[in-house]
């Protein structure tokens, strides 16, 4: 049998492109179009176009607020986990290759732990009891006891601990390509250390941070189960605004709504980003 | 007055020799190029005097001063290595101004050295291109001119040329030679090429396992090599085994019954003997010579290799391709040679 060697790709991806479009494009598109049904609080759900949905959403100030507080959340965590992960990918991969395995296992740890078993231990260390107000307390850095519990703060600090891993890996692997006599290059020529890193070392590793950040940004303002936990019904964020909708109020059209927003914003934010930074270091980038 | 000097330098990787108490002086202006195989510590050698490795012994004077006792990044060396290491997202001339940027140099001066310096090396147009832009022979002369630029105390080149194709890398080491005489800087270069190291230097120090086989002018090694290592190391020779006699009064050398009055000093005894391919001549009179048969012979342009099966066992003969007719595949020879193209070195039972 002989098949148009035209449509050989579109054969060949064709199984992955139905399994595709049956399990990401079509709810997509299904909620998108359920953002625009009408909902009331007797007659539930009714098949009616409408956008006051998306009208509410936009007008009120309420979700502007959570939606503020989501972007703000998952802007500092991507920020954090740049400081704390670029040094760590840096240090990683110039240990031995057994310590660095050792290593390796001990950053990606928190993967490797049930979300909600490693969210309630952070519950256990923020409380206003909890280990971190305790140990302030004796150690007179703080005259009151802290409570991270409920607030943004705690969000920040047990998002990034889970998303720290993923920058490591992503800029582990940008350092990985770098020829390690450009450092001894730049040493040669008078660089401190520190100058080699800022000048040479970082410019190119460049590429990793961001996608490291994409990945960061996105897996923090989309979070549900640390939000949920950490910052309970008193600190909102849209992936957990949009499950109530869903799970307790039952207007799915408005959590409809709020998801696809959400889901937007996201796209917007990284893309642009991107092209923003692949245009500034586009030399690093071919 | 020695500029450099290298005194006993060792390094120790765990309970193996790297480099062992390697003592070499090298003069103001000296091209110098350590040769050796793989794994001689020749690399080494380049990366403790540059500070990217720690010796385990030994001291480095430059000029009167300790080296490793000043940090890597203040020796003010040039270094030039193998892979170019150029910093891929900076043009040509940001990568040459580094160097003098990390010294303070004002822009305008920088600028003008910049392209004096890519002017040097032939790269003048090149200056606002990236690194990835360029063939591998261009990115070589980057980084020549990046370690230049900074008129460094000692220019250090990591086998520079093994990346480029031969006629190239032939094209480099004229022009590499000639841009270290116009500018004078002092010059080591680490290189397992030996027509590069006799090309290029003054002198060359030949290594072997960490340790230093010879110290010599290129056809001073070439022709009194120290050992049967550096004899076959610098071009093609031919090793036998043999004894040293004492034949009334008079040393002989005795290769296998063929012999040959031995030159003064030779150790009695069983000795390595090497002769170069290019001194056995072929010759009429079978009664003076070692009688052999043409296994086969290749044609190399300005020369012929010839692989001869002899009582001695398989030897090798070069014969200038001067026009005159050679012997063909298949012929029985009779080879000769002088007791001044022998080189006899004590058996170490290799």
């Amino acid at each position: 049998m002989t098949v148009n060697p035209k449509l050989t790709p579109l054969l060949l991806s064709g199984p992955a492109l139905l399994v595709f479009i049956g399990l990401v494009i079509s709810p997509l598109v299904m909620t998108a179009l359920l953002s625009f049904y009408d909902w009331g609080q007797y007659k539930g759900i009714v098949a009616e176009f409408t956008i006051k949905n998306w009208h509410e959403v936009i007008a009120d100030g309420y979700y502007y607020e959570i939606f503020g507080r989501t972007l703000r959340i998952a802007l500092f965590v991507t920020l954090i986990t740049v400081l704390i992960g670029v040094p760590e990918a840096y240090i990683l991969n110039r240990m031995t290759p057994r310590w660095r395995g050792v290593f390796l296992l001990v950053v990606i740890g928190p993967l490797l732990i049930s979300v909600v078993a490693r969210t309630l231990g952070w519950a256990l260390l923020f409380g206003s009891t909890g280990l971190i107000s305790q140990a302030l307390l004796a150690l007179g850095i703080a005259r009151e006891p802290v409570d991270l519990m409920f607030t943004e703060t705690g969000v920040v600090i047990a998002l990034t601990h889970v998303l720290v891993p993923f920058m490591v890996l992503a800029v582990m692997a940008a350092l990985q390509r770098l020829n390690p006599d450009v450092e001894n290059a730049a040493m040669s020529l008078g660089a401190s250390a520190f100058t080699v890193w800022r000048r040479v070392v970082l410019p190119q590793i460049v590429p990793g941070i961001l996608s490291g950040s994409v990945i960061v940004f996105a897996l923090a303002a989309s979070a549900f189960a640390t939000p949920a936990i950490i910052g309970g019904r008193r600190l909102k964020v849209a992936a957990t605004l949009a499950y109530d909708e869903f799970l307790n109020t039952l207007n799915w059209p408005l959590g409809a709504a709020i998801a696809m927003i959400l889901l937007v914003a996201l796209v917007a934010i990284i893309v642009g980003s991107n092209r923003l930074i692949e245009r500034r270091y586009a030399q690093v980038f071919e | 007055m020695s500029y450099l000097a290298l005194e006993r330098l060792t390094k120790a990787y765990g309970g193996v020799l790297a480099v062992e108490a390697l003592d070499l002086t090298v003069a103001r202006g000296e091209f110098i190029s350590l040769l050796g195989p793989s794994g001689c510590g020749k690399t080494t050698t380049l990366q403790m005097i540059a500070g990217f490795v720690e010796p385990t012994s030994g001291r480095a004077m430059l000029n009167g001063t300790d080296l490793f006792g000043v940090q890597p990044n203040k020796r003010g060396l040039g270094v030039v290595f193998q892979s170019y290491a150029l910093f891929p997202h900076v043009t040509v001339a940001e990568n040459v101004a580094f160097g003098l940027e990390m010294r303070g140099v004002p822009r305008a001066e920088r600028e003008q050295r910049v392209k004096q310096t890519l002017d040097l090396v032939g790269l003048s147009g090149l200056a606002d291109r990236y690194p990835r832009r360029m063939s591998g022979g261009q990115q070589q002369r980057v980084a020549l001119a990046r370690a230049l630029v900074i008129q460094p105390a000692i220019l250090l080149l990591d086998e520079p040329l093994s990346n480029l194709d031969a006629k190239l890398r032939e094209e480099m080491q004229t022009e590499l030679r000639a841009i270290q005489r116009s500018v004078g800087t002092t010059t080591i270069l680490v290189t397992h090429d030996q027509g590069e190291a006799m090309a290029l230097s003054d002198r060359i120090v030949i290594m072997n396992k960490g340790r230093v086989e010879q110290i010599a002018r290129p056809d001073e090694a070439y022709a009194r090599p120290a050992s049967a290592f550096v004899a076959n190391f610098l071009g093609k020779t031919n090793t036998l085994p043999a004894k040293v006699v004492n034949e009334g009064g008079r040393h002989v050398v005795d290769i296998a019954g063929f012999r040959l009055p031995a030159p003064g000093r030779s150790p009695a005894g069983p000795v390595t003997v090497t002769v170069r391919p290019e001194r056995i001549s072929f010759v009429d009179d079978s009664a003076l010579g070692v009688r052999g048969r043409v296994q086969s012979r290749v044609f190399q342009g300005t020369h012929w290799l010839f692989h001869i099966e002899t009582e001695l066992g398989a030897l090798i003969v070069l014969r200038q391709n001067d026009g005159a007719a050679v012997p063909l595949e298949g012929q029985d020879v009779c080879l000769a040679w002088g007791e001044n193209d022998l080189l006899i070195e004590a058996s170490r039972g290799v």
